[in-house]
């Protein structure tokens, strides 16, 4: 078998966000492309609709257009997903709008991802634009983000405008919460330090993009510290050889859970053993994030769907008041002081109220607006919540998944808002 | 200590947190089986993610009529070793009811009137959730939709008006009369599902593996000579070594020459192809967004 698809490879999810201009789409083409995940007929259909366009050459970009309106506008409106290998790795791309209104898709396509991509057009440098992919990574606790200072055969490969905009971008970061940061200055359209070494920029010591996502350091994005098993569903196979089994499946959401491990079930406060972790591959000692397995417990406890089982001595908060930074999605209808939403968090579906709206904040500037008029799609709000029931949270901060929930509108069912606990 | 899974592990996870969350939100779940691998390999997590009870939800084939044999005995076989209930909704039946007109000349397909024989059967059935074997890389359309997809009453696909999707918290509440299409493969490639079926020695049709037929060529395709397509003068049939890269209708499913005869061979020959698996489906190649268009109005 040849190298390229042995089956031990690590999955890497990044984001991209950007606008028409600024090169995303062909940057994203030029990985495909020279990774050599474009198909031949893909390309022959991207080919003859770029001639069909009167475009000179073939347009890489038209590779990321899905929906007929997108085609028809020349624009990105959804979060479209991409795929591709190399022999070390396998990337989930999910390729968002940049453009402040479609805010919500950049939170969407931020929200599971291992790295941000952030594009700067070197003639440009830092803007509006920048600054807002920025501050989303940041909201959004992605754990690596890769600057590429794109279009350098634009300003002649000249190291000044490169290390002007890594300085422009470092000073307004550190008001950031971005953990780790890496630069690269690349021309998307020639190739040039994406997949290949670009010899036009001697200057730069650093790693080609490809190889910077074959390689950062991903193992421990997890939460492997912090015991969290919330109960998805319960298995009961209600036969004669399964008479008594009560199975607890769910996906494992921080923490290292092993067999004969002393736990505390939540919400009753009750004690347990670990007796059996069953895996999809059978019976095994131990399990992590993100793995789905289906525990058995020593003592006959009746769990069900939106408890959790944790460690004693290592609880989350047990409480029906949350504080979160929200991101509104609804176009009809403003976020209301006082309103009543459905509410989803790990496995448990509750409701609850907006108590109070503490600040609005600008997501070009990171200002916090006491006065504002109102809360409306794609803002972010600092926002005070109180739940019907109790539930078992962290910070996001400590955990992406016990720290995120979902709003939802009772009336339409649709997803309104989405909240990372503080 | 590393903690640390690789891909198909994780894909695996995934897939089966989908699974059991559709078990969870539903009441009255049904998974679309075609007899293709990827309907399979969603019978196999399924199996996976409910072990030891059984998968907590019928199996549902829309039958054209106009199927490869191999693929219904299989079907049949896997049905009664899983112990599933399979429900079967016939294009045939529309068709002598009239509720669908049958496409003529020699480009006729039932692969269209799929559609509205699924929606029937999904109504008929009270389904609130059908799992779809679909994924993401397959299709420019597909590479947009949503692990749960929001379908209104008639059954339709807005794309533009799509529920956002965050970390893994995925909101299945609905208006009685509407359903879900729930994609849990969404994730995975043409190469992780061939990879993930050899690492687990999953059993599949014969016709994925090189076998000779007879075959003629249309459109730069090689479609398997049968009853159900009318040939074409100058179009002549003869013997070739070919396999199926995806099975669908035998009116509009391309057969690939290939020597590949095991599972590794096939790996090798997914992993070096410059070819989309669906690059032989003649139904998209009708317009360039025909997958959007028949998606729109609730295909698969």
């Amino acid at each position: 078998m040849s190298e390229s698809h042995k089956i031990d490879s690590e999955l890497l999810r990044f984001t991209t966000a950007g606008s028409v201009d600024d090169g995303k789409s062909t940057l994203i083409g030029r990985l495909l492309y020279d990774s050599k995940s474009i198909f031949q007929d893909q390309y022959e259909q991207i080919e003859r609709v770029s001639e069909r366009r009167g475009e000179e050459g073939v347009n890489l970009a038209l590779l990321t257009d899905g929906l007929k309106s997108e085609r028809e506008q020349g624009i990105t409106i959804d979060v479209a997903y991409r795929y591709f290998a190399t022999p070390k790795r396998k990337f989930i791309i999910a390729d968002t709008p940049g453009h402040i209104q479609y805010t919500r898709n950049m939170v969407t396509g931020a929200s599971s991802a291992n790295v941000a991509l952030v594009l700067i057009d070197a003639r440009n440098g830092v803007v509006e634009q920048t600054k807002r992919h920025a501050i989303i990574a940041s909201l959004l606790q992605i754990p690596h983000v890769v600057v590429c200072i794109n279009k350098m055969d634009l300003v002649d490969y000249d190291e000044n405008v490169y290390n002007k905009i890594q300085d422009d971008f470092e000073k307004f970061a550190a008001k950031l919460d971005v953990i780790d940061v890496h630069f690269i200055p690349i021309s998307a359209l020639i190739g040039d330090n994406v997949v290949h070494r670009s010899d036009k920029t001697p200057w730069y010591d650093g790693p080609t993009l490809m190889y910077y996502l074959e390689n950062v350091h991903i193992a421990s994005d997890h939460n492997f510290i912090d015991c969290r098993f919330p109960v998805q569903y319960v298995v009961r196979p209600y036969n004669d050889e399964y008479h008594d089994y009560r199975g607890y499946a769910g996906r494992i959401a921080g923490g290292v859970i092993k067999k004969g491990d002393e736990v505390m079930l939540l919400p009753s406060g009750f004690h347990s053993k670990i007796k059996t972790i069953q895996g999809p591959a059978g019976e095994q000692e131990q399990a992590f994030p993100p793995e789905s397995v289906t525990i058995l417990l020593e003592d006959d406890f009746d769990l069900s769907r939106g408890d959790m089982i944790v460690r004693p001595n290592n609880k989350p908060d047990v409480t029906q008041d949350v504080e979160v930074m929200l991101v509104w999605f609804d176009s009809d209808k403003p976020l209301l002081e006082k309103g009543k939403y459905a509410l989803m968090h790990t496995t448990q579906d509750v409701r609850c109220v907006i108590k109070e709206i503490r600040y609005k904040l600008d997501i070009n500037t990171l200002h916090r607006l006491n006065e504002h008029d109102g809360i409306k799609m794609n803002d972010v709000a600092r926002v005070v919540l109180r739940t019907t029931k109790p539930l078992f949270k962290d910070s996001y901060r400590t955990n992406r998944i016990t720290g995120s929930l979902i709003l939802i509108d009772e009336g339409t069912n649709n997803t309104v808002g989405a909240g990372m606990i503080i | 200590m590393n903690y640390n899974i690789n891909h198909l592990k994780e894909l695996e996870s995934e897939s089966i947190y989908v699974l059991r969350e559709v078990a969870a939100q539903f009441e009255n779940p049904v998974l679309m089986f075609s007899g293709g691998k990827d309907s399979i390999l969603m019978v196999h997590l399924a199996y996976k993610a409910f072990f030891p009870a059984k998968v907590p939800f019928p199996l549902l084939h829309i039958d054209t009529g106009h199927n490869f044999p191999e693929t219904i005995k299989f079907r049949d076989d896997l049905v009664e070793k899983i112990g599933a209930n399979l429900i079967v909704g016939s294009v045939q039946e529309a068709i002598d009811k009239r509720t669908v007109t049958e496409e003529k000349g020699v480009n006729a397909s039932r692969n269209g009137l799929q559609t509205a024989v699924l929606l029937e059967s999904l109504e008929k059935g009270k389904y609130d959730a059908a799992l779809g074997g679909a994924r993401r890389d397959e299709e420019k359309a597909r590479a947009k939709e949503r692990f749960f997809s929001h379908r209104d009453e008639f059954g339709q696909w807005d794309p533009k008006n799509q529920r956002p999707e965050l970390w893994n918290i995925f909101n299945g509440k609905h208006q009685m009369g509407e359903h879900f299409r729930v994609f849990p493969i969404s994730n995975w490639t043409e190469l992780d599902v061939w990879q993930y079926l050899a690492m687990e020695k999953v059993e599949l049709p014969s016709l994925y593996y090189a076998h000779e037929r007879d075959v003629f060529e249309r459109d730069g395709v090689l479609l398997a000579d049968c009853d159900y397509i009318e040939k074409k003068p100058g179009e002549t049939v003869f013997r070739e070594t070919v396999r199926c890269r995806t099975i669908g209708d035998m009116t509009c499913t391309g057969v690939w020459k290939s020597t590949a005869s095991t599972t590794d061979d096939i790996i090798e020959e997914v992993a070096t192809t410059r070819m989309t698996e669906r690059g032989g489906r003649t139904d998209d190649k009708r317009s360039e967004t025909s997958m959007e268009d028949r998606k729109r109005k609730g295909y698969f």
